[in-house]
């Protein structure tokens, strides 16, 4: 196996020189999702955005298949890569279908070819095209949008998929689903994934390997397994944190 | 009542002609400079202030100064269809820059965001999502101006531009109310149809979510 992404010593700092991140290195092998875990602030987005440019790194460089980007066309690397957000990122002016599509109309894909193709789309991700496909996202529910969102990511057969946040927005039941869905279909479609969250269960459930970002600095790099036995405070905090109802359950249960 | 109408009604259809004439010239030439200059300043915040300013005290010169001030310029003084055609132009600048500048500059940075992470170029990105997202703040800010301007260009008969607003001041002149309403009622209905027409247009480009301002 080869890394679809490597990160080499990749940092940033703001235009006041305010460090967001410190020579963070890792690899994303192929065909492998990698969940950024870290908390609000931590320069988990501002990393992932190094991988299509939409962030020049300060300093380092990252690689895609073994090229560094900074030689890239970012238009031509930007439709390379599958790209979701939460779910603000739907155009409020386009139906489902034009929104799944965008990407092959922005490339100059011939309408009735493109039209088939977000239909297609639009099914894998579970919405029937007809009923769906002509809707608008106002007209959407949260669960839906993300999956027209999803189906957008896809839209262009890109081998890497840049997740921010991608379920933060739903309720912990349709985020489930969402999580099942995507599981699914990453196991279907061999993607390479660098998803972000900050939440442990959704690292632990979708990723191969999790890194955790602390204040821009690369805290750990390892597998599920590992993070939840790691003794390392900060990771042990980590898993404290998201463990705590179970823990005061247990305890009124015992009391 | 049907007499009059016999009397001046070939004369109110032609004025009201010329009007349109003289609106609808002016409204293609504010639009032409003010929404360019709208979407600049949404690229340039830091001039939008001094420029939006300009065209807000270009709004405030009285009409009738306004056609007095140009009357006396070359080429432009020549005929008077032209003084009226500017000065409109310059009362409907305001409305459309404004609105122009509002309706791209209130698009959620997340969406732009997104525009360029899709790879979109940037004229993919104006035509395909800032445009359609502003198109409605822009027709309400070309509402206003058409409205506005209908009104004033009664006024560009006092320079011989012609227009409804010659029978009004014909009226006045020789104390004859009917000539004034003449001039008047037919002024107000084609700022009504203006009004509703524009608004049919702004109905239809809005996008669920973002009303106009």
């Amino acid at each position: 196996m080869s890394a679809a992404i490597e990160f080499r010593r990749v940092s940033f700092a703001t235009g006041r020189g305010q460090p967001l991140l410190d020579e963070i290195s890792f690899a994303v092998e192929e065909g492998t999702t990698t969940v950024v875990l870290g908390r609000s602030g931590s320069g988990k987005t501002t990393l992932l955005r190094t991988v299509n440019r939409m962030v020049e790194p300060t300093g380092g460089e990252v690689l895609l298949k073994g090229k560094s980007v900074r030689g890239a066309d970012p238009i031509a690397l930007r439709r390379s890569i599958g790209y979701v957000i939460q779910e603000t990122g739907l155009f409020p002016h386009m139906t489902a279908e034009r929104n799944v599509g965008l990407v092959l109309e922005a490339k100059g894909m011939e309408d009735r070819e493109r039209e088939l193709r977000s239909q297609d789309l639009l099914s894998a991700v579970g919405l029937e095209a007809r009923t769906f496909g002509g809707r608008y996202p106002h007209q959407l529910s949260g669960g839906q949008r993300q999956r027209v969102g999803l189906a957008r990511a896809l839209a262009a057969d890109a081998q890497v998929l840049l997740m921010d946040e991608p379920f933060g927005a739903l309720d912990p039941l349709t985020r489930a689903e969402m999580q099942d869905l995507l599981k699914h279909l990453l196991g279907r479609m061999r993607k390479t994934v660098l998803l972000v969250t900050h939440d442990l269960d959704e690292a632990l459930y979708l990723g191969d390997r999790i890194v955790l970002l602390s204040e821009g600095r690369l805290a750990a790099e390892l597998g599920p397994e590992e993070f939840l036995q790691s003794e390392e405070p900060e990771l042990a905090a980590y898993v404290h944190a998201f463990h705590r109802g179970e823990v005061s359950a247990a305890e009124v249960k015992r009391a | 009542m049907s007499g009059f109408l016999e009397q001046y009604g070939g004369e109110i259809a032609e004025l009201t002609v010329e009007h349109l004439w003289l609106t609808g010239a002016a409204m293609l030439f504010a639009t032409a400079i003010a929404v360019p200059a709208g979407v600049w300043l949404t690229r340039r915040p830091r001039w939008a202030k001094p420029v939006i300013g300009a065209a807000n005290v270009l709004q405030t010169i009285p009409s009738l100064a306004m056609f007095g001030f140009l009357l006396p310029l070359p080429w432009l003084g020549e005929r008077a269809a032209r003084v009226a055609i500017v000065a409109l132009t310059a009362y409907a600048l305001l409305p459309i820059l404004r609105n122009t500048y509002a309706g791209i500059q209130g698009i959620d940075p997340n969406l732009l965001s997104v525009a360029r992470a899709l790879g979109l170029t940037d004229a993919q990105r104006f035509f395909k999502v800032e445009l359609p997202l502003a198109g409605s703040f822009i027709l309400a800010g070309l509402r206003t101006a058409t409205v506005t301007c209908v009104g004033i260009a009664t006024i560009a008969a006092a320079v011989g531009a012609g227009g409804l607003g010659e029978l009004i001041f014909r009226g006045v002149a020789s104390i004859d109310n009917e000539l004034i309403l003449a001039g008047a009622i037919p002024a107000a209905l084609l700022a009504l149809a203006c009004d509703g027409a524009l608004g049919l247009a702004e109905w239809w480009f809005r996008v669920p979510g973002r009303d106009p301002a």
